[in-house]
């Protein structure tokens, strides 16, 4: 059974999916994305299946470059299983064709986010060894 | 095909623990509403059990509620939208009632949430969200409205404090209503003294105060055609509008931040099937779950233009007295938030305050009322206008 997803993040919910690549590529340092092959719709997160065209051929492709902050929030409470990562920020991030739901990475102080500030994705290695990504300040 | 009202409406005390199982839970506000109709349970020719699952362990909870209530061989069935479960369940019984299939359903909601701890609570309900792109970053219903939040401040210039003035008017209410399950009064200075558990964080910029009680409780609502309505009741409430909306679940999905889409589209189809507009609104009981969450339905529903909800708070409009009164019996933040009795608890309100029965919480002579339910993080939106003849 191919249940690599189980590897995604510091508790995960789903071991199998038809997206268990996306696993492997955080193994490598990339974040990546599904492309539909027929008419182009850019997906994140990666989905195995196009609900525009019902086609179910997709390409994976790379999250780069700068995005913008849409909004976050810092969590001083958790749910079971993640008590030992707070304090920890949430945040949607907007790529332009697309939005990435992560975190922000620790090393950027709460008082230093602001709404609109420019970041960038990475992938990052939990303390238990689970993968996720989080979002960073761009690389001058 | 004729109207369809609500004959009889019901609810237990909502509180902390309640001291029995969920059919018990169940019969205390299905009880209420039976006497409330003046009907027999033989009457009833099917229900709608409304709750969210994974609080209690009982699966397909109609199957024993049914049973409990004295309500087989009736049809029964399990309906659930998370936190809008009964509305949505009253949306089917208007639908089987309409259609002609059934004379009069009851929508029974419940949840027993005290079977869990608090932070197990919360990995349920963020479980409600995207379990495979979301859960994983340790995700909970707080911290989604918190975003909700921060954007809204950043966006209108809306203040903590106007936060705060929400969950101190809904305290207002909390204190008069013997149902809930938060009687105390809740000041500002709370907000502003680090040693009050109010100002506690939760998650940014919500503190402990803007986030609402966990209760155990049950709800009953008992709809009816317009036959049955005029053999059983005095003072039937009409069903005069409905909308229901969905959204992306992973909020990449999703292009606002400072409203819920679902909210505005549910009230878009809600006012134009009651043909009126918000102003004409008397009385509202709106899912303030968090206090953005009511600041948001203030502009989402139209009382306020955008941006301008923080407005109707400072000036006090949304208490009993001013142009729109909203959750004056206390709120989710205060009269709290059993997930699948909610949405029949605030309709409850609504047809008491419509028959003129909502005694010290009774806004004056009001003819259209309206109820705001969502689900999930602006997941699902339910909008229902009641009115009275
Ligand atoms: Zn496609």
């Amino acid at each position: 059974m191919d249940d690599r997803f189980k590897r995604f993040g510091t508790v995960s919910f789903t071991a199998v999916t038809k997206t268990n690549d996306f696993i492997s590529h955080l193994e490598a340092g990339k974040v990546t994305g599904t492309r539909c092959r027929v008419c182009n719709k850019l997906f994140f997160p990666p989905r195995a299946d196009c609900f525009f065209c019902l086609s179910s051929d997709m390409e994976w492709f790379p999250v780069s470059g700068k995005g913008r902050l849409i909004t976050y929030s810092t969590l001083r409470y958790a749910p079971v299983g993640f008590e030992k990562d707070i304090p920890y920020t949430i945040a949607v991030v907007d790529f332009g064709e697309y939005k990435v739901f992560g975190r922000i990475a620790k090393d950027i102080p709460e008082d230093k986010i602001s709404i609109g500030m420019e970041l960038e994705v990475k992938v990052n290695e939990l303390p238990n060894g689970q993968l996720n990504y989080v979002f960073c300040l761009p690389r001058l | 095909m004729g109207r369809v009202a609500i004959i009889g409406v019901g609810q237990s005390a909502f509180v902390r623990s309640y001291p029995g199982g969920i059919r018990e839970l169940a019969f205390e506000g299905f009880k209420e509403a039976i006497l409330d109709a003046g009907i027999k349970v033989s009457d009833i020719s099917a229900s709608v059990v409304c709750s969210a699952p994974e609080y209690d362990k009982q699966r397909s909870p109609a199957g024993v509620i049914a049973e409990y209530l004295g309500l087989n061989p009736q049809p029964t069935f399990y309906v659930e939208s998370l936190c809008s479960s009964s509305s949505m369940g009253l949306r089917v019984a208007y639908s089987l009632v309409k259609s002609g299939l059934h004379d009069i359903v009851a929508v029974i909601g419940f949840q027993k949430m005290s079977e869990i701890t608090s932070a197990e609570s919360q990995e349920r309900m963020g479980r409600g969200a995207d379990i495979q792109w979301e859960s994983p970053f340790g995700t909970m219903m707080p911290a989604y409205y918190a975003m909700y939040a921060q954007a809204h401040m950043a966006k209108y210039g809306t203040t903590l404090e106007d936060l705060a003035l929400i969950r101190v008017k809904a305290a207002t209410y909390g204190q008069i209503n013997e149902k809930a399950v938060y009687r105390k009064a809740v000041t500002l200075d709370m907000f502003s003294d680090p040693a009050n558990p109010m100002s506690g964080p939760v998650a940014s910029p919500l503190r402990v105060g803007d986030c609402c009680a966990n209760a155990d409780g049950s709800s009953c609502v008992i709809v009816a055609n317009e036959e049955k309505a005029k053999i059983f009741s005095k003072k039937p409430v009409w069903i005069l509008g409905l909308g229901s909306a969905t959204a992306p679940v992973n909020v990449t999905g999703r292009e606002l931040f400072t409203g819920l889409a679902v909210a505005r589209a549910a009230a878009e189809q809600a006012y134009k099937m009651a043909g009126i507009t918000p102003d004409k609104v008397d009385v509202a009981e709106v899912h303030d779950c968090f206090t953005i969450a009511e600041m948001m339905a203030y502009e989402d529903l139209g009382f306020a233009k955008p941006g301008e909800g923080k407005d109707l708070i400072r000036s006090k409009e949304t208490y009993k007295e001013g142009k729109i009164p909203v959750n004056v019996d206390g709120g989710l933040l205060s009269k709290g938030h059993p997930i699948g009795a909610t949405g029949g608890s605030q309709i409850r309100t609504i047809v008491l305050q419509l028959r003129g029965e909502a005694g010290p919480m009774q806004v004056k002579d009001p003819v259209i009322g309206l109820v705001h339910n969502i689900g999930g993080v602006g997941l699902y939106g339910n909008v229902t206008i009641l009115g009275r003849e």
